[in-house]
């Protein structure tokens, strides 16, 4: 990839993150390649948290002092932001406990379709419907469907992965047909780095009548994403992979289908009129956020956005390829590391991936592996990283993930592979 | 370097020298276990003769510390009654869930004493007990003194 911009100033950058000076397990300098499990905060974020905790703390959308207002407005305005951080407008965006609560509305709005009334027909499933989904999903996209197809009847099918670690498209036409009412999938893998392509499954989905649901809790934070012009009815992301508090996620739908799901959750918030024996409800996004939401979180994801744009996020983008394409280039040099997902093609490069590389150790167990890493300072994810049907077919019980964001450098790419020759030692195999 | 600590050479020649290892016949009981977090299991028989442990045996995927710790599991419970492999059991666990503070026996744990370096790492803990709950779970699943 050329670079079309100034490279990051990684050291500059990595003075915002006050957790990044810290040492660990006696004194090692913190190597943190776990972002793909929890981002770091920069201090722009921490401060926005404080200052509206100090300054403006009030239950939203309720009361109608000075407080309420001003805490209503900057609730608000982070929805403003972070729907135009994804291209679409702030009535199409649901703010969730996490991304998986985001899935689940769904999911549960679905369910709820059947006796919802006449608005909510196209969300009504039932036996002979499918719902199609992938081998390569995070559990947070695959079991509140096993979930939904058990409670109403419909069927679960799914694409299956290639041995490189892309989506077999090659039966899209056979998988996804009239029968199908949604297809759910992931934009990037949290496993295997690869980004579907979306306008394919969207364009078979759409041809067919089916709603899309995309995952994009590892593409919204390391790439430019424009879910409007992706085309596609639901995604979810989550506050706090992208440099937000946790306890936040992002449900995108676009306007007309919030409009005509019924709720998930109901109580306050979300009503328009109540009587003691039945109630109408809010317009969205309102509708799917009963109760008081959390607020300080949605102030310090709008900061976090605030601050991605402020760096760009194509440059995180080609940061991050460039780190990845170190990590892969590094880890196939080392016999007995398999990366799993695609690798460098012959002009050392890869298309369609991201910075989130996994592999496995020839007798090392990943367990292991991580404990070794960890006594060096490099923090990585070990495990089947909520995504056991793709390691089952992968055929490995568990792999070591390190995945990258804007903080990292060349350096931290270094320790890794540092770190994975010591387990290799340590354990005898080198 | 802590990693000594952890992983002493008891554990490592456990985990590349298993002891027991295979799942054979007869057995009263099996047990399948799963560390939902990583993935590591163990498929676990006991066979009874009275109220001895005849035999353990088993099989599994998982990291050195599980694969060890069910390997010296075998080694503390076979030949012994079934009241005395349960303390021993429970010794193990107490052991385990110390976070470090508990001294351990070695006239009880023998090779199990190892694993105190691995009880200052909780979020290894669970695989240092897998073949254990296995163990609990089949003499349970015997119908009889556990």
């Amino acid at each position: 990839m050329t670079a079309l911009t100034a490279p990051l100033d990684v050291a500059a950058l990595r003075a915002d993150f006050p957790i990044l000076g810290r040492t660990v397990r006696d004194g090692k300098r913190l190597v943190y390649l776990d972002s793909g499990a929890t981002s770091q905060r920069p201090r722009q974020v921490l401060d926005a948290e404080r200052e509206f905790l100090e300054r403006h703390n009030a239950a939203v959308h309720r009361g109608a002092h000075q407080l309420a207002e001003e805490a209503t407005d900057a609730y608000e305005s982070a929805r403003a932001r972070i729907a135009a951080f994804v291209g679409v407008t702030p009535d199409e965006v649901v703010f969730t406990k996490n991304a998986t609560e985001g899935i689940n509305l769904v999911a549960y709005a679905m369910g709820n379709a059947a006796t919802a009334g006449p608005e909510s027909a196209r969300f009504v499933l039932g036996p002979g419907d499918e719902i199609v989904v992938t081998e390569m999903e995070h559990h947070a996209n695959l079991v509140p469907w096993q979930q939904l197809a058990q409670r109403t009847g419909a069927t679960l099918r799914w694409f299956g992965v290639t041995d490189d670690g892309r989506l077999d498209l090659s039966d899209l036409d056979a998988l996804v047909t009239e029968r199908t009412r949604l297809v759910a999938f992931t934009h990037q893998s949290n496993v295997l780095g690869t980004v579907n392509p979306v306008a394919a499954l969207v364009a078979r989905a759409q041809a067919v009548g089916a709603l899309t649901v995309l995952d994009a809790c590892q593409s919204v934070p390391h790439a430019p994403v424009d879910l409007a012009a992706l085309g596609v009815d639901f995604a979810v992301f989550s506050g706090h992979k992208m440099l937000g508090p946790s306890g936040i996620g992002v449900l995108y739908g676009r306007r007309e289908l919030l409009g005509s799901m019924p709720p998930f959750l109901t109580g306050g918030s979300m009503i328009e009129m109540v009587e003691m024996a039945r109630s109408t409800f809010a317009p969205p996004p309102q509708r799917f956020e009963a109760g008081v939401p959390m607020t300080s979180q949605a102030v310090g994801l709008g900061a976090a956005v605030d601050y991605l744009n402020a760096v760009g996020m194509d440059r995180v983008a080609e940061h991050e390829h460039a780190l990845t394409v170190a990590a892969l280039a590094g880890l196939a040099e080392i016999p007995g590391v398999r990366v799993l997902g695609p690798g460098l093609d012959a002009a050392g490069d890869v298309a369609d991936r991201g910075g989130a590389v996994s592999f496995v150790i020839d007798g090392v167990h990943p367990h292991d592996a991580g404990q070794v890493l960890d006594d060096e300072g490099v923090a990585v994810r070990v495990g089947h990283h909520c995504a056991w049907p793709l390691h089952r077919r992968l055929a490995v019980p568990a792999s070591v993930r390190a995945s990258f964001y804007l903080y990292n450098d060349l350096g931290d790419i270094a320790a890794l592979l540092d770190g994975v020759r010591a387990a290799q030692r340590f354990f005898g195999v080198a | 370097m802590q990693l000594q600590q952890m992983y002493q050479e008891i554990i490592l020649d456990h985990y590349k020298n298993p002891h027991g290892r295979g799942l054979r016949e007869p057995y009263d009981a099996e047990s399948f276990q799963v560390n939902p977090t990583c993935g590591d299991e163990v498929t676990l028989r006991v066979r009874l003769a009275g109220d001895t442990v005849e035999d353990v045996s088993y099989e599994g995927q998982g990291c050195s510390i599980s694969q060890a710790s069910t390997s010296v599991l075998t080694d503390l419970v076979v030949g012994r009654g079934v009241a005395d492999a349960l303390s021993t059991m429970d010794a193990f666990v107490e052991l385990m869930q110390g976070r470090g503070q508990v001294e351990p026996d070695e006239d009880v744990l023998e090779d199990g004493i190892a694993f105190a370096g691995v009880a200052k790492y909780p979020a290894r803990v669970k695989c240092a007990l897998l073949g254990w709950m296995a163990f609990k779970d089949a003499l349970a699943r015997t119908g009889g003194q556990a």
